[in-house]
């Protein structure tokens, strides 16, 4: 209340009055438990004392967080396009600078400061088109099919929002995995959309199930309008490698059931188990023959911050679409040029990252070790993680078959469960907040991703160094038998 | 069966097409990017096959970006940026200390001292405490919070993001949001995606596109009778008009704010860019607090700052920032939320405002490098700007405000009623017939009034005033050649 007793004008923007669907939102990768964690971390840099040193951030994708190093090659062609003046440079290899002139030739004032195509530097989509030409065994790319866009979590959110009409019984639906990258989730409840889940199987390395997708799908068509189906591949936060026979089942079934098809590739070079490949739907779709391949719409995404790259900030992606109507299309590209353009130096990364140094070149050799460095420790950390967690009693984690993270399940003790559903929390939540802070580690509970009722998971990456790994997967499950003690 | 065929749709039909598609989507535009600018495209795709054409190359005055236009980046911000890209540059003797110093302090902020690492969803926090600073400095000393500060993937995303987060409610009870016309057309797209209801004032041509509270007042309660008008949108050195709004003008749209409880968004990303004599650039920050706790306590508000425009003209970094003044703490809980969806801004955009807030000092080696490009490239815009002005007021159907601010200018032009008339008859507004008929004749690519909002019965265009010297004379020339053949053509 003010001086004169005159009670103060509520604002114009409060919780009630603000978008509702916003309210809906959440985003569990970043959502409490990594505030609680930054809070700590604080909490250490001014002294306070805690039971351990630093806080380990194994929530989130982030490899160079993680000590991952960048791609040298790729580094000095952003110098050079970013200072042109370094072309005099003899310290750069040729083929760098080659790149960098190509890039900035592209450019408006062949300056990386311009503004781009709203869809993305020409020579870029054209090298997106070859790419991925390279990578089907020479199935054809359209270039106008490619759009680049701010990390894949653009392009996506762009297709989701293209894609949501209706009202009541009509409104679109959209399928999703359980467990998802909340991403979608999150999309979705700003969108207003319908959320459909399909449930994939942990007892058989987190497979897809077509009977599984068709029961999601006829349960869904008695409240909204199903329109579209998203797959994750390799999964996150399951990082199952989905086999061809699998692949071809869900094109099928999308033919059959006329979804839209939306497959999130960004782990596509984060392959580890023995006998896992990686098959790109559009690939599939193609050799499923002109049935399947004139008339299934799919969007496939990309990015750079995932793979060997590991290059989050810079917000590089792109996406291919397949069989879009042609006045969608113009809707499309119309949509994109409100927001100008994606950030060109994320397009350039992108370009370097389909356009990598080539046998003969200068920096390839160079290139190819530090490529398969990275993934080959990505590989022994899977395995290494895999093998660490199954050992404890209380968690069983599938096989890491590729992506980034372990979703690992646990059980947690009936008194645990019941302590936290007093508190209003979820088990899982419980949890991880406990081994935040006991153990300063910080993971995202599975109901943050979706889960069978009962069951409780957590994510954590696979991204600290091999040694700190080692020891955080010891802390983890010296914090498990610890908590399922007390609980017991 | 395939499902579409079980629905009695003869043959498959797409899942995804016009009629399946959002909604909102459809009613969006974007001029600056629009019809014209495509075929604009088009026509330099034509003209490297070799294809006649009686002009030699497309100018594409059509849109705010500076570098594409030949502005040169600043040599320091660029040598910050290789050395945040590649670190090894740092034990390279070529680079200046203070430019190795910022681009450390970067790094350092950075996980795993790399710009490839995710940041923090507001922004980077030690660039957020150096904008908050420069926000300070500009507005004399008025306090800044960090925390009120987000980064932004240029200008662009924050406005959109504070839209997204005002628009509620349901027929009568919708969100209106009041914008100026004329407008840059990201508002009136973003409500038109939005569904939110779009409440236009107009500012004043005849006082020099001025802002008028009467007028303010007028649309407000006309838009009462439909909607629920809670915010109001201004552009502060205008766009596409160029007016830079006085000191009296900020305190009357304040006070009109807090009268009628309207949430202010003040686009101030031509902050820098301010020409003419007489005029200043005044922050509703500042100005806010200037007016006493009464206000500064209790109006909401929202600024948005860029690296694509000013001295800098970055665009394709897609930097930015929005400052926000007496948010609601749970409101502000959920702006974080929905930020962190998106995880985080470009980080090189990210260095590259932490450099424009945090330029190089009169004792620092790059400083006096830096002054003079940064004096050069704002001197070449003034005087561009007068030049522009001068020109098309000597245009017999050609009359233009001064550009006072911006990067542009939107003459008022006159159009022959057999143009209007023909325009009519192929489905076009004449201000678009206008602008097409230049694009093929004189290869000058500008965007018609109509994208941006006009009084009804006045056309316009905007072009930019970016061209060097040189060739911008020769634009106007050409202009100026074609107004007066178009209005010969159609006496």
């Amino acid at each position: 209340m003010s001086e004169n007793g005159v009670v103060p004008r509520a604002k114009v923007l409060t919780i009630d009055t603000m978008n509702p669907t916003v309210k809906n939102v959440e985003y569990a990768v970043r959502g409490p438990i990594v505030a609680r964690a930054v809070e700590l971390e604080r909490e250490l840099s001014e002294g306070m004392k805690k039971p351990f040193a630093e806080v380990i951030k194994a929530n989130i994708g982030d490899a160079h967080a993680m000590g991952q190093q960048p791609i040298t090659f790729f580094r000095q062609v952003l110098a050079l396009c970013s200072y042109p003046e370094l072309l005099n440079d003899s310290t750069f290899p040729d083929d760098a600078k080659s790149r960098a002139r190509r890039i900035l030739q592209s450019c408006g004032g062949n300056s990386m400061g311009s503004y781009s195509a709203s869809q993305g530097i020409d020579s870029v989509r054209q090298d997106v088109a070859r790419y991925i030409e390279r990578r089907d065994g020479g199935v054809p790319c359209d270039p106008n099919n490619v759009y680049l866009t701010t990390g894949a979590s653009d392009g996506i959110m762009t297709m989701l929002k293209l894609l949501v009409c209706g009202e009541g019984m009509t409104r679109t639906g959209v399928m999703i995995s359980i467990p998802q990258y909340p991403l979608y989730s999150a999309a979705l409840a700003e969108l207003g959309a319908v959320q459909i889940n399909y449930y994939l199987n942990e007892e058989k390395c987190w497979s897809l199930d077509i009977s599984e997708l068709q029961r999601a799908l006829d349960e869904a068509r008695n409240h909204c309008n199903p329109r579209a189906l998203c797959i994750i591949n390799p999964g996150n936060p399951t990082g199952q490698v989905q086999s061809r026979e699998c692949i071809e089942d869900v094109i099928r079934f999308a033919a059959k059931e006329g979804l839209f098809l939306m497959a999130d590739e960004v782990y596509q070079d984060n392959v580890y188990a023995e006998g896992c490949q990686f098959h790109s739907f559009k690939k599939v779709l193609f050799e499923m023959g002109p049935e399947y391949s004139d008339t299934v719409e799919l969007a496939s995404f990309h990015s750079t911050s995932k793979c060997y790259m590991g290059e989050c900030g810079f917000r590089g992606g792109y996406m291919e679409i397949i069989n879009m109507d042609d006045d969608v299309k113009a809707q499309l590209t119309k949509l994109v040029s409100v927001r100008l353009c994606p950030p060109v130096p994320g397009q350039a990364l992108m370009d370097l990252v389909v356009n990598p140094p080539q046998p003969g070149e200068p920096s390839y050799d160079n290139f190819i070790k530090e490529r398969s460095a990275t993934l080959s420790a990505l590989a022994e950390k899977a395995k290494l993680t895999e093998q660490i967690l199954n050992t404890v009693e209380g968690i069983s984690c599938n096989p890491v078959q590729g992506a980034m993270y372990s979703f690992p399940r646990i059980i947690i003790p009936e008194k645990a469960v019941k302590e936290a559903t007093d508190k209003g929390q979820q088990p899982d939540m419980f949890y991880c907040m406990k081994m935040l802070e006991e153990t300063g580690i910080c993971l995202v509970p599975g109901s943050g991703f979706g889960q069978k009722d009962g069951t409780y998971h957590f994510r954590m990456t696979i991204l600290p160094p091999r040694d700190k790994l080692q020891i955080l997967l010891n802390k983890v499950q010296e914090f498990h038998q610890k908590f399922t003690q007390h609980y017991s | 069966m395939s499902q579409p065929a079980l629905n009695g749709v003869s043959g498959p039909g797409k899942v995804l097409t016009l009629d399946s598609m959002n909604p909102n989507v459809k009613r969006v535009d974007y001029a600056v990017r629009g019809p014209l600018v495509q075929r604009a495209v088009q026509i330099e795709k034509e003209l490297e096959q070799g294809v006649k054409k009686p002009f030699t190359e497309v100018i594409k005055a059509n849109i705010g970006d500076a570098h594409a236009m030949g502005q040169k980046p600043i040599t320091f911000f660029r040598q910050v940026l290789a050395l945040c890209s590649y670190p090894d540059l740092l034990e390279d003797d070529k680079f200046p200390e203070d430019a190795k110093k910022r681009a450390r302090r970067i790094l350092g902020a950075c996980g795993g001292q790399s710009i490839g690492a995710y940041s923090a969803s507001q922004g980077i926090e030690c660039i957020r405490q150096d904008v908050a600073r420069y926000i300070e400095r500009r507005d004399g000393g008025i306090a800044s919070n960090p925390d009120t500060i987000y980064l932004s993937t240029g200008a662009s995303d924050a406005i959109v993001t504070m839209l997204k987060l005002l628009v509620s409610g349901a027929g009568r009870d919708r969100t209106g949001v009041m914008i100026p016309i004329p407008q840059y057309p990201l508002y009136s797209a973003a409500l038109a995606d939005l569904g939110a209801v779009q409440v236009n004032y107009y500012l004043d041509e005849d006082r020099c596109w001025s802002l008028d509270v009467k007028e303010l007042r007028r649309s407000l309660h006309a838009a009462r009778e439909h909607c629920s008008p809670r915010v109001l949108c201004i552009i502060n050195p205008g766009n596409p008009t160029g007016q830079v709004q006085n000191r009296q003008c900020i305190e009357d749209v304040i006070r009109f704010a807090k009268e009628e409880h309207l949430f202010l968004m003040a686009d101030e990303v031509y902050q820098d860019n301010v020409y003419a004599e007489g005029c200043e650039f005044h922050s509703f920050k500042k100005v806010l607090f200037e007016m006493g706790p009464e206000y500064s306590s209790t109006v909401e508000m929202a600024s948005f700052h860029s690296t694509s425009k000013c001295y800098m003209g970055e665009c394709g970094f897609r930097g930015g920032y929005m400052e926000v003044i007496n948010m609601d703490p749970e409101v502000k809980a959920q702006l974080i939320k929905l930020v962190s969806v998106r995880l985080c801004p470009p980080v090189p955009g990210q260095a590259l405002l932490d450099l424009v807030v945090n330029p190089p000092q009169p004792d620092e080696p790059s400083y006096t490098s830096f002054m003079k490009e940064r004096t050069a490239v704002l001197a070449a815009l003034a005087e561009k700007a007068r030049l522009t002005q001068e020109i098309f007021n000597a245009v017999p159907g050609i009359t233009c405000n001064p550009v006072q601010g911006a990067m542009y200018t939107f003459p008022c032009i006159t159009l022959p009623q057999k143009a209007i008339a023909k325009a009519k008859e192929e489905g076009q507004i004449a201000d678009a017939f206008y602008c097409m008929r230049l694009l093929e004749e004189e290869g000058i690519c500008l965007v018609p009034g109509s994208g941006f909002g006009q009084r009804e019965g006045t056309f316009h265009f905007r072009m930019t005033i970016l061209p060097p010297t040189e060739k911008l004379k020769i634009v106007l020339q050409k202009i100026r050649e074609f107004h007066l053949r178009f209005t010969q053509e159609f006496s």
